[in-house]
């Protein structure tokens, strides 16, 4: 017996099991024709109030679940959303900082997929990883808001990435923060050929009929 | 948190390999990481030396390459490489520009030791 060395050549991409998962993930929704959307955002951009406008807004033309990631068991934000009756799973991640896709699967398995035509995913509060881990969603949205400033995507371009639609939520308090769009959209648009961008506030409900809109034709074309 | 699922994911990626190779020890682990992937290296080595412990990865070493952020410019097909700011392109200031290298988060090799019958 003698011991030898060597080199073993790989190149893999390290994420594939989750990349697997979340394809099967996609599979599934796609055979019960549920659209799903991966919503992200820093915490306190507004994730869950848009989600409750867009209920509000959806919830008479089509059949809406909801499934809500939080790092600790704080049911906070899906007694918010049961409390318009619609179906809600609460996944706590014990501490980590993003959904993955087993995560999804475990809350889709106590979903009754039959009766769901949207289900948005509401991923944890946090910007930086939610991206890496895809999930099974059919489109991935950022919800900014105009606090926290115009120049995020030049500083942080690795976390703007990836994007099907931008949503800028907060508008309304454009008179009162230098805040320019056209720069902001220019850096989104850069990182992310051909996104959507929506300017709303959740607090007015001004731009949200053009999100609905959005999502119904995307609903549709399942 | 991030970086100990991404981190588990490499333990389980590279164990794969080493398996098939009938490996005793893995004493090398080459990974790439794009500018773009939102990895953090320090991040990830802190990880690995926890859970790499009583395995065949106990002691291994991390090389990571990084590799930068490149662009093409949509409108004057120039291709350049970001360094931590987002920019327009420096040729002719467009923002309408194509993401071509950054997003990578690969393992690429890994040097094992194992025994062979003379």
């Amino acid at each position: 017996m003698n011991n030898s060395k060597q080199t073993v050549q790989i190149v893999q991409k390290i994420l594939t099991a989750n990349d697997d998962l979340a394809q099967q993930n996609q599979t599934l929704l796609d055979s019960k024709g549920i659209l799903a959307l991966n919503v992200m955002a820093s915490p306190g951009s507004g994730k869950t109030s848009l989600i409750i406008r867009t209920i509000e807004s959806l919830a008479d033309e089509i059949q809406i679940a909801v499934i809500e990631g939080d790092t600790a068991p704080v049911t906070i934000d899906s007694d918010k959303i049961s409390g318009l009756n619609i179906p809600v799973v609460q996944i706590n991640t014990g501490g980590d900082c993003h959904l993955d896709a087993n995560m999804v699967r475990l809350g889709m398995d106590s979903l009754e997929l039959t009766d769901i035509e949207l289900l948005i995913i509401e991923n944890v509060g946090n910007l930086v990883c939610p991206a890496s881990f895809r999930l099974g969603e059919h489109a991935n949205i950022v919800v900014a808001s105009i606090p926290e400033g115009d120049d995020k995507p030049y500083k942080y371009p690795n976390i703007y990435r990836g994007l099907d639609a931008m949503i800028l939520n907060k508008i309304d308090l454009l008179p009162y923060v230098d805040f320019n769009i056209q720069y902001f959209k220019a850096g989104i648009s850069a990182l992310n050929p051909g996104v959507e961008f929506f300017e709303l506030s959740c607090k007015t409900g001004e731009g949200i009929d053009r999100w609905s809109d959005w999502i119904l034709e995307k609903v549709k074309e399942k | 948190m991030h970086e100990l699922s991404v981190t588990e994911a490499l333990l389980n990626t590279a164990s794969d390999y080493a398996k098939r190779q009938n490996a005793n020890k893995v004493t090398v682990l080459n990974i790439i990481i794009g500018k773009l992937s939102g990895i953090i290296d320090d991040s990830v080595q802190f990880y690995w030396d926890i859970i790499a412990k009583e395995t065949i990865f106990e002691g291994s070493r991390l090389n990571f390459t990084i590799i930068p952020a490149k662009f093409e410019c949509q409108n004057c097909q120039h291709q350049f490489e970001m360094e931590d700011e987002l920019i327009p392109c420096p040729r002719c200031q467009s923002m309408d520009l194509l993401t071509i290298q950054g997003d990578e988060f690969l393992l690429e090799s890994i040097e094992i030791e194992k025994d062979i019958n003379e």
